[in-house]
């Protein structure tokens, strides 16, 4: 059989031989193994204090981007929902009434938008299928839960908010790479 | 010393008692530990500390062990305990009577109480047990050990597996 | 009546005890933050500067769990067994010598609770009694697998017993002597034991392993076979009197192993510094507690290397290959001095 590593052995049950009988050649190469790991560099970190890096690219809790103008960009086409692997996404669609511009960028906005959390496999799919750039995944973690119901999060959690300050950063996600694809003739609309 | 003495008396001869009149096997055992643990102590009290750790190592740690052992594998149901009639109880009682009395005049004739050596508190330390039975009891010594020898190939003979009924 | 001997003895048991159960305290956290190293993580860290109060935080938690007696268990004997486990572990210390002798007030006070001439001995006794406490608790929880693990502490204890008892047997032909202090002093100048005994050395501490149910011959208490094995029914400070009969038992054998192979309060060059006998005695002891130190590291090394031994390979080890080794041991020695050293 073609072998993909080398690192396999073939194991036998042949005979062993008097060293490997009186076992202490072995129990002195395996001690050795062990105190070489004692003095060695620890590969863990005192979580609290010290975290591990994101990726730039780490898929976390969702976010609903807002425009400069503090309009939600979502308009409700639907287009996550129906990419969700997980079917985790789901929305009430809705129109904007007189007045409401400064409110919803498009005449077509999500009067109520789900993500259920429990469901949800953070895939970005979501995000890849989104054609107006309003739904990305960032690196904040989903908090944990006593029950299921909250897991269910709704635009009060998903939307950004208004706050220019306090807008959630996802330029991270936006590289050079994904904006050019964005670019794309196909997608000129998402300007 | 003296008040020592008849503490550890007392705690052999109840726990002795015990061992005979307690109904579960396992606290027969146990009793029957504290009475050997209590004969040690008495070795103590003459001195006799080899004679006394030997006896915890070989009586306490390893026969009683064994035993503790077998009786912990056993199944001990109150049904598969058979109950004996009347009659064999009390035929018991006087075999086990003529036999006490049997033993009480036959050590009543034979037991000349003059001590081979005088007693000295040196004679119980492990040089002098040691020389004693390597000089003097040289012979019954070593037969002994033969015996436990003989004793042990047999164990062996009986744990071997018989190749000759067939093989598995 | 010599009343500053008796309360000489007495202050000197309590500080052994005392000194007995600290060291095994912080044998439990030793065991962890060795495992963490060589597993590459830290270990506790939490309680206290590099987590020292760790063992404190154990012994807290487990005065503070519910205490579970069975109901179908014997409740004296369920009691009785982490009660033995405790006490001939922490007896045990009374024979070894911690130290030389020191003075004080014109007086010479020894650093050994009691000089016995058969102070080894006593040590098996001990441990040899000790094998009730694991064995009375688990037939007494009335559990299958308890029963299990105290079968099998029984019997592996019963027969890596003789083993070791050969194995000290050609020492004792070596030294002559079965007084642990005897022996530590024959072992001054660097003359220790493991230089003329090397293979009764190894299968002695082979043994020592054994006896106090470390790895490789955890078994009775082997989780992935046993649950917990004998102490799976325990709970609170009885679970907690049995893992630190554990520690305590580890802390003597380490002990012993340093006094009768590894010359003990002795240390080398010690005659040549010229310091009073009394800083020589403490500074004997330091170095006795350092040797102590390294092979309660040894017991860990080895547990967080080697994996556990099977049940049939474990008595094919014991009967088959420590005891003719032992055997071969005793008979060599017995030939060298016969024909060499005592002419």
């Amino acid at each position: 059989m073609q072998q993909l590593t080398n690192r396999s052995k073939v194991v036998s049950d042949k005979k062993m031989t008097f060293l490997e009988k009186i076992y202490l050649p072995a129990i002195v190469k395996g001690m050795a193994i062990t105190l070489k790991h004692f003095f060695r560099k620890k590969s863990t970190i005192s979580y609290p204090e010290q975290t591990r890096p994101f990726s730039e690219i780490y898929r976390g809790q969702h976010v609903l981007k807002r425009d400069d103008l503090g309009r939600e960009r979502c308009t409700a086409c639907g287009l996550c929902a129906v990419a969700c692997p997980a079917e985790a996404i789901t929305m009430i669609s809705a129109e904007r009434k007189p007045g409401e511009e400064n409110l919803y960028r498009e005449e077509k906005y999500a009067s109520t938008y789900e993500i259920n959390m429990l469901r949800c496999i953070f895939c970005g799919d979501c995000e890849e299928a989104c054609p107006k750039e309003a739904i990305f995944l960032t690196d904040r973690i989903v908090a944990s839960e006593y029950k299921r119901d909250p897991f269910v999060y709704g635009k009060d959690i998903l939307v950004e908010p208004l706050d220019p300050n306090k807008r959630i950063d996802v330029s991270k996600r936006q590289t050079e790479s994904v904006l050019k694809f964005k670019q794309n003739k196909r997608f000129a609309h998402n300007k | 010393m003296v008040f020592l003495f008849y503490f550890l008396s007392a705690i052999m001869v109840i726990s002795a008692l015990l061992v005979v009149f307690s109904k579960s096997p396992i606290n027969n055992v146990i009793y029957l530990i504290i009475c050997f643990i209590a004969m040690a102590g008495h070795y103590i009290l003459l001195n006799a500390q080899f004679l006394a750790v030997v006896h915890i190592i070989v009586y306490t740690g390893a026969i009683m062990v064994l035993f503790l052992f077998v009786i912990m594998l056993l199944n001990l149901n109150k049904a598969i305990i058979p109950q004996k009639s009347a009659a064999a109880r009390i035929l018991a009682v006087v075999t086990g009577g003529l036999f006490f009395l049997v033993l009480i005049a036959a050590t009543r004739q034979t037991f000349v109480i003059t001590p081979r050596y005088a007693f000295t508190s040196e004679i119980g330390l492990v040089a002098n047990v040691g020389k004693t039975l390597f000089h003097e009891f040289l012979l019954p010594f070593e037969i002994s050990s033969v015996l436990f020898i003989s004793a042990m190939v047999g164990a062996v003979m009986f744990g071997k597996r018989d190749h000759s009924v067939g093989d598995d | 009546m010599d009343w500053t001997l008796y309360i000489y003895k007495t202050i000197f048991l309590f500080i052994i005890l005392l000194v007995t159960l600290v060291v095994a305290m912080y044998s439990t956290y030793g065991e962890r933050k060795v495992a963490a190293f060589m597993q590459d993580r830290r270990g506790p860290n939490r309680a206290g500067p590099f987590g020292l109060l760790q063992p404190l935080a154990d012994g807290v938690k487990m005065f503070m769990k519910e205490e579970i007696i069975p109901l179908s268990a014997n409740r004296v004997l369920f009691i009785l067994g982490p009660s033995i486990a405790m006490t001939t572990a922490l007896l045990t210390g009374v024979v070894i010598p911690w130290g030389g002798n020191l003075t004080i007030g014109g007086r010479e006070f020894s650093m050994q609770i009691a000089d016995l001439n058969i102070g080894i001995l006593y040590v098996f006794a001990m441990v040899s009694i000790g094998v009730y406490g694991i064995m009375i608790g688990g037939w007494a929880s009335n559990n299958k697998y308890a029963l299990y693990g105290s079968i099998r502490a029984a019997s592996q204890m019963i027969s890596y017993e003789l083993a070791m008892g050969m194995a000290i047997v050609a020492l004792v032909i070596t030294t002559g002597s079965l007084s642990l202090h005897e022996i530590v002093q024959q072992q001054h100048g660097m003359h220790w034991n493991v230089f003329y005994q090397p293979l009764g050395f190894l299968l002695f501490l082979t043994c020592a392993f054994a006896e106090t149910n470390r790895a490789p011959f955890d078994l009775p208490e082997c989780e992935t076979e046993l649950v917990g094995g004998y102490h799976t029914e325990y709970s609170s400070m009885k679970l907690g009197f049995y893992l630190f009969a554990e520690y305590i038992n580890m802390f003597i054998s380490s002990a012993v192993i340093a006094t009768v192979y590894f010359g003990g309060y002795n240390m080398p060059f010690i005659d040549q510094l010229g310091l009073s006998p009394n800083a020589l005695t403490l500074l004997g002891t330091a170095f006795f507690f350092m040797k102590i130190f390294f092979f309660i590291f040894l017991f860990m090394w080895v547990r967080w290397t080697l994996p556990r031994f099977r049940y049939d390979q474990l008595m094919n080890l014991g009967w088959k290959g420590l005891i003719p080794l032992a055997m071969f041991n005793i008979v060599a020695t017995g030939v060298y001095y016969y024909f060499f050293e005592l002419t």
